[in-house]
């Protein structure tokens, strides 16, 4: 070290090159998730993981609306639950094999709404997952965008539209399963979904389209797009005089955002085994938000991690402290909030400057 | 030559307040413009109705032979309306370069966005190079002095390639130094380009201006030469009045 340091102190370089750990650190993360974690994790832990990991994929999509966008959308259970009640719907018709679903005959339907009749075609219902989120969220976001509404208003009108679709869900018992929701399901694609090995396939499933998404979502803020994002976020209104369309930019981003939510919903469905009301309400939508904060909202890496460690969190709580958790989360989050913004990835890479300065000291 | 800005009877009212009352003004392709006038003259309020953030109460507004109503802030940079701010905006979380580069990517169509940056493109190459901030290029923008911050406006007005740029008050807040370098920048824009200043100061402005049209409570008082103008008796009771107000405020306090 001395013999480095006797050379005359240079300014170190503008970019180091350090390009390879960025995809080292995901080829591991990978490695982990999908070796090691199936070899670790009984089935029941394991499935967790995979309740998780489908809360990081809409993590990952608030990271990109919020952290990068600057749209605080407190709404994602909508989108979320669009994509799972349209995988509950499948399956339920699946299961039911050309019968009423098990709770349409309780609640006294004769006959298959037509809502539901094409939701029996796998391919329809996948595409669904996707097409639903996509075209309500660009009407919304073409609506209220164009309008210049953002900020605390945009974050109220999304937290508004979540307790309307609760309230609309709840009113449709017939159509909807009411607040019992859409549950009971038994055959997946041929697979009996509670089996021990179904769900190892939904785990790695699960997984790697979280994985794709996150490239996905890598290269997008990379991109000249990405670098126009963060200007939107930053200068919307400067934005306008470079001759772009800020509506526009912040429509896209907030789709994407609502179809990673609804993959996530429909993942969701055969993981856990349920979609109902309470899982895409007011609540989930924010503690997803502040799950993303206290992971790092400015990084993707950040909303994945928070979503994974938030959800680590509130199951241990839940099991040893159950009345602790609300508070602690409350607390977590005015904590990251006031002290750390970025979140855990922030104090983490701030603590590795440090280190880094005193071993260079 | 012929006419690319023509503002004909234009007016604004701001709660009962005219800003801008019964403007004719015409700047012909290739000219460089001075705009001056007293504090609450209507400059600023006049830029703002060309580039779409204002909208006028009555009068027209038509570029390069096409009326302006009705068209956006985005739409008119596209037809080649470029401007830049008192207080100069840039993206501090971006670097000088990926700020001149968005502003010289706006053509592009969506798609081609989602492509990473590949190389630095002859316009921000040449932006980088009339403004002299090549050596800050990978730096953030939000380390940028005053003075840096206005000239990276100016390149990414530059880098937009627009037909006419609007300049709001880009010396103000600077040394001389810094004063003499954007002196020259202007001067070397004016070469290609056709060019409306916003300026207060009468040093920059008896340097660098030729054509010069004065505002005065929201009227276009007098156009013309830098001297005709100086000469003239309203300017100076206009400026000189104030100064005189201005001298004697600041003697009580």
């Amino acid at each position: 070290m001395t013999a480095v340091l006797e050379k005359p102190t240079q300014l170190t370089p503008e970019k180091p090159p350090r390009q390879w750990k960025g995809p080292a650190v995901f080829v591991a993360v990978a490695i982990i998730a999908l070796v090691v974690m199936p070899l670790l994790l009984e089935p029941f832990r394991l499935g967790l993981l995979a309740k998780y990991l489908c809360y990081a994929i809409v993590a990952l999509g608030i990271g990109l609306a919020w952290g990068q966008g600057g749209m605080l959308t407190l709404g994602q259970g909508v989108f979320f639950g669009l994509g799972g009640y349209a995988m509950g719907m499948f399956l339920k018709l699946n299961d039911a094999g050309g019968d009423l679903p098990d709770f349409m005959v309780w609640s006294g339907v004769e006959q298959l709404p037509a809502l539901w009749a094409p939701f029996g075609n796998p391919v329809f219902a996948l595409a669904m997952v996707v097409v639903v989120p996509l075209v309500v969220a660009v009407l919304l976001g073409t609506l209220v965008f164009r309008q210049r509404v953002r900020g605390a208003y945009f974050a109220i009108l999304t937290q508004a539209l979540a307790a309307a679709m609760v309230i609309l869900l709840v009113g449709q018992q017939g159509l909807t399963g009411g607040t019992n929701g859409l549950t009971n399901f038994f055959d997946f694609f041929g697979n009996d979904v509670a089996a021990e090995s179904t769900q190892r396939g939904l785990y790695l499933t699960v997984a790697i389209v979280l994985g794709v998404l996150y490239l996905a979502a890598w290269q997008l803020v990379r991109s000249r797009f990405g670098r126009l994002l963060l200007a939107v976020r930053d200068g919307e209104d400067r934005v306008r005089f470079l001759g772009y369309n800020p509506a526009t930019v912040k429509t896209i981003t907030f789709a994407i955002s609502a179809v990673m939510a609804g993959i996530a919903g429909a993942l969701f469905v055969p993981v856990v085994g349920i979609i109902s009301p309470a899982l895409l309400g007011v609540v989930p939508s924010l503690e997803l938000v502040v799950a993303v904060a206290v992971g790092g909202r400015f990084a993707l890496a950040g909303a994945v991690l928070g979503a994974v460690v938030m959800g680590y969190a509130k199951t241990y709580f839940s099991e040893e402290l159950p009345d602790a958790w609300l508070y602690l989360q409350g607390a977590l989050f005015i904590l990251v909030m006031t002290l750390a913004p970025k979140g855990i990835v922030g104090v983490a890479a701030a603590l590795r400057g440090r280190l880094r300065k005193e071993a260079s000291a | 030559m012929t006419a690319l800005l023509e503002v004909r009877d234009l007016s604004v009212v701001f709660d009962g307040f005219r800003a801008i009352d019964g403007v004719d003004f015409t700047v012909q392709n290739g000219e460089l413009r001075f705009l001056i006038g007293p504090n609450g003259a209507g400059k600023t309020t006049l830029i703002d109705i060309i580039t779409g953030l204002t909208k006028p109460t009555t009068g027209t507004v038509v570029f390069d032979g096409k009326s302006l109503a009705g068209k956006r802030e985005h739409e008119r940079v596209r037809l080649g309306i470029g401007r830049t701010f008192q207080t100069s905006v840039v993206f501090e979380e971006l670097t000088v370069l990926e700020n001149l580069d968005l502003a010289a990517s706006f053509r592009r169509p969506l798609w081609q966005l989602l492509a990473r940056r590949k190389g630095v493109v002859a316009a921000v190459e040449q932006a980088l190079e009339t403004t002299g901030l090549g050596d800050l290029a990978t730096r953030k923008a939000g380390v940028l002095s005053h003075g840096q911050r206005q000239w990276l406006e100016i390149g990414m007005l530059i880098a937009q390639g627009p037909r006419l740029l609007l300049l709001d008050e880009p010396v103000a807040g600077m040394s001389s130094d810094e004063r003499a370098r954007t002196g020259e920048l202007l001067t070397s824009i004016a070469k290609d380009h056709t060019v409306i200043v916003i300026e207060h100061d009468m040093e920059f402005l008896r340097r660098y201006a030729s054509q010069v049209t004065v505002l005065h409570e929201g009227k276009v008082l007098i156009e013309g030469s830098v001297d005709e103008v100086r000469a003239d008796p309203r300017v100076q009771e206009v400026y000189l009045g104030r100064a005189r107000e201005e001298a004697a405020h600041d003697a009580v306090s």
